[in-house]
This record gives C-alpha cells, structure tokens and sequence, in this order.
C-alpha cells in the first residue's frame, strides 16, 4: 500500500548558509532517501519552493475559480515537500516517518493512497 | 441462557483475534462469531459447556466463515483467506483439537491500542473486540449514547482497514515503544470504573473486573513483562478495596478511616506476589506505583503505614514520571512522614494543578493542620468547584461546615484513593 509522508515545519533557515553548511544539510536527506531506496520503499519525493511562491485556486460554483495569492492556510508552519512510499501497512509508514530529517517541530503527516481495488468487490 | 451469553463473549476475544488476522476486517470477524453464539445457544445449555470454551468458539467462528467464504468464492483471493482460515488449528471437518488453535489476542490487543487511534476509540475498541462488550454495554459504562458509541467503533475499525494499522505483534524493539499505549489503555478502563458511583450503571462498575481481566489476559499471552505485572498488581490492590470505599449511606471513606478487615485478601496477596514479582527487574511507573498501594495493603492499620518507605518510592516514581499529579502525591507522603509544614511546602511547588481537585483538597488539609483555617477554608471551597460527583461533594461540604465550627485537629488526613 502507498502512503503520503506530508512533511510540515516551519519556513525559513536556509537563508543565510554557508555552502558547506548547506552540503551537510542536505546530506541527511540524501541518507534517509538512500535507504528508502535501497529498502524499495521509495517511489517519489519532492521539496517544495516556501509558501510565498504558492498559489490557490478555490473552487466556487458552476465554473467559478477565484485565484489567490498564498498558501491554502496562513500558518506559521507549512507543507515543505512530500514522499510517496510503498509500504506494507501503517506501521512500516511511521517507521520511515520517524527517519525523516525534519528540525526539531517539525512534523509529518502519514496518509494512504486511496486503493481503488477496495470498490472492485 | 444469560450464563451462555455472559461466557461466550467474555471467551470471545480469542476468535474474534484469530479471525481478524486472517481476513483483516473486524466487522467479518465479530460476523462469524457471532454466527457461533447461535451455535454455542442451541449446544452449550444441553452438551454443556466445552472445556476450553475460547478455542471452541474460534473453532466454530472459522467453519462459519470458510462456509461462508464458499458460497461467495469467485475469486482467487478468496481461496488465499480459505486456506489461511484452515490454517487456524485442526481442519474444519477433523476432531477437535483445542489446544493446537493459536492465541492471537496479544496482536489484537496491539492493534486496539495502537497510538494511531484516539485514546477513547482504543478503549472502546478493547472493551468491544477482547472483552466481547456490546456497543450499547460500553456506552452505557462511558456515559455515551448507543449510536455515538456505533459510530466511534465504525470510525476507528474503518481507521484500521483504510490506513492498514497490521494486526501483529510488534517486533521486540518496537513493543517497547508500544507496550505503555496498551497499558494505558486498561488502566483508563480501569479508572473509569473506579470513578464510578453507586448511582452509574452496573456497567460502569463494572469497568474495574474488566480492566483486571484483560490485564490477566495480557499477562497470560505476552512473555514476561515487569510493567505487565505493575499495572495488574496496582489495579487488584486498589480494587481490594472496594467494599469499604463508600460507606452504608453512600459517603466517601478516607483510607485511613476504611475498614481494614473488610479489604479483599484474596486480591491483596495476589497484588503482593505480583509487585514481588515486578520489582524484581528494574521496575517502571506501574510498578513503584504498585508498591506504593502493597504498603497501605500491607499496613494492618492506618497507624501502621510505613510512610518514609512510601515517600521513597514516590521519590523514586517522581523520577521516572515527573508529573504535577505524582509531585502532588510525593508532596503528600511528606507530610505524612515528615509532618504537615514540609508537605505543605512540597505542596506549594506544584505547579499546574489548579484545575484538579485533589491538588486543593491536600492543600486545603494541610493548611488547617498547620493552623491556617481561613486558607484552609478558601483551598476548600475551591476543591468544591471542582467537583463532580455527589459523594465528592458532601464530603468536601463537610469538611468546609467542620471547618467553621471547630478547632483544627492533629491527625493527619490522606486523600480517598
């Protein structure tokens, strides 16, 4: 079954690093994705550019789409990037969910994929 | 036919785990169970009881749902869950042979109590999947109405299928880590049923018997486990003493002023052989917790409480669980070993518990011990605030009334516990 790792925390911090300091940084990524290769698990992942490059788009009646500036919800921590892994159940999800580098208050939110098959019986 | 009823689904917990692992949905598995109770109702008052009723039912429950399974067998998968179904024990058409049909219960339990569940559903999922409680039953113990109750349990078993929590143990390192969410779980069924008062349902009383039997089936299928005995033995010993809790006219009793020889003994040697066994192995919360209720069990008298070995343990329990409530509780054995100005200090230092009523009810004691009745009164009065059952609150009217009309006295007070 697949699951969503949402990866939530606050924005900001990368401004002012140095390269080397940026190179360590993204080295623990590059670990925890290795091994969630190397395990099979892993079918995508992506960061996201900070929320100030969102845009939403809310859906009104008949063909009525209002555009707006921002992220879905002005909160203080936001939707930084997102894995999508192949798992055998819950458990497996929060395992590597508990291995994602996320600073300190962070957090990751486990979702399953809809599986369509349910409704095929 | 209530006998048969009563002991069915206290047995059933065994076949409904067994099942569950095999077809993965609950709502199947409490299905061919409950197929079986029909069977259990027809045989059991005539042939009488069968010896090992759990692995009689599960035996029943998996024929039903192979039969089942195929009348509707159209696909290959199905055959896959057949074969898994037989797998449980002896072949449906061989003698019957109960000792070889495993006991899944403990990797049920785990999935009740799994920390991806809200703490309430994870109660009602354990009272309704191993304990063989009806919806209306844990509705009725949790004072929540029969459908809120259905549609707790729905949510919960749907969180379980859609996001596909397993249905196994967890492996050695992860049990660790999710043991405390399993104890918790029967300890807050227990508390539930020892808040109860002589005016909640039988149900809700009852909550306690339930708490202790799971925690015995616990014990029973999961290898040795020191918090698994701290937790049983805390709760038989707080449980020994049910009879002398209220008094004739429904009033609190204090445990100091309880009526010793009215304790359940059977309990309390059961509670003590069982923290003799917890401690045995560097013991956690449940277990200092537990040694901490064998002291006042052991005591033959109030008098007789060993409090400076109390106030150690809690000491030792502050370390492992610094919680306001449990500094609260240390703050109390100081005083009693130590007198009320130190408690009363230690009290002073808690911080976080102005919501709680015990925290200015122990205020409240100690400060008129120390002679400061018009606080004493106020800390009361506030402890009154907060309460919420009748029996809390003539009791603490009480002490307010005697407050007012008499001098302080020099026994110290302990909280009903």
């Amino acid at each position: 079954m697949q699951y969503v790792l949402a990866l939530i925390g606050e924005e900001g911090g990368w401004d002012d690093v140095t390269p080397e300091q940026l190179r360590e940084g993204m080295k623990v990524w590059e670990d925890f994705e290795r091994e969630a290769k190397e395990a099979g698990a892993y079918i995508v992942g992506e960061a996201l550019q900070p929320s100030a490059t969102a845009t939403t788009v809310k859906v009104g009646e008949g063909s009525d789409r209002m555009v707006t500036d921002g992220p879905f919800a002005e909160t203080k921590e936001q939707l930084g990037g997102f894995y999508l892994l192949e798992c055998a159940g819950l458990d497996e999800a929060l395992e590597w969910a508990k291995k994602v580098p996320l600073t300190p208050g962070g957090s990751i939110e486990v979702r399953p994929v809809m599986d369509y098959r349910q409704f095929a019986e | 036919m209530e006998d048969v009823d009563r002991l069915f689904r206290r047995e059933s917990g065994r076949a409904v785990a067994s099942l569950v692992r095999i077809l993965g949905d609950l709502d199947l598995a409490e299905e061919a169970v409950q197929e079986a109770f029909m069977v259990a109702l027809e045989r059991w008052p005539e042939g009488g009881t069968p010896d090992n009723p759990g692995a009689w039912i599960t035996r029943v429950a998996r024929n039903r749902a192979i039969d089942r399974l195929r009348r509707e067998r159209t696909l290959a998968e199905k055959r896959d869950v057949v074969a898994g179904l037989q797998a449980i024990g002896a072949p449906p058409d061989e003698a019957e042979d109960a000792e070889s049909i495993p006991d899944d219960r403990l990797a049920l339990m785990f999935t009740c109590c799994h920390p991806a569940l809200a703490p309430e559903a994870r109660v009602a999922l354990t009272l309704r999947s191993l304990a063989g409680l009806t919806p209306v039953e844990i509705g009725r113990a949790f004072l929540v109405s029969e459908s809120a109750m259905a549609r707790r349990l729905s949510r919960a078993k749907a969180k379980i299928r859609d996001a596909r929590i397993p249905y196994e143990v967890p492996d050695p390192d992860r049990r660790r880590e999710r043991l405390p969410s399993v104890l918790a779980t029967l300890y807050l069924i227990f508390n539930e049923g020892y808040s109860a008062t002589s005016s909640d349902s039988l149900m809700r009383r009852e909550l306690c018997a339930e708490a202790i039997r799971l925690a015995r089936i616990l014990r029973e299928v999961m290898p040795r486990e020191s918090e698994g005995d701290g937790l049983l033995a805390l709760m038989l010993l707080h449980h020994s003493r049910r009879a002398t809790r209220v008094d004739a006219a429904g009033a609190m009793v204090l445990l100091a002023d309880q009526e010793r020889s009215r304790w359940d003994r059977a309990a309390i040697e059961e509670g003590l052989d069982l923290v003799r066994e917890a401690l045995a192995a560097p013991p956690g919360p449940y277990a200092v917790q537990a040694a901490i209720a064998a002291e006042h069990a052991r005591a033959p008298t109030a008098g007789a409480t060993d409090w400076p070995r109390i106030r150690r343990l809690y000491d030792w329990l502050a370390w492992l669980d610094p919680s306001p409530v449990v500094m609260l509780n240390r703050a109390v054995a100081i005083a009693m070993a130590e007198g009320a100005e130190r408690g009363l200090a230690a009290v002073e230092e808690v911080e976080g518990l102005d919501s709680y009523l015990h925290f200015h009810s122990a205020r409240a004691d100690l400060l008129e011990r120390v002679g400061r009745g018009h606080e004493a009164a106020r800390a009361y009065e506030r402890a009154l605030e907060l309460a919420t059952n009748a029996v809390e609150r003539s009791f603490l009217t009480g002490r307010c009334e005697r407050l007012r009309t008499t001098k302080p006295r020099g026994v110290p007070r302990q909280r009903a516990t």
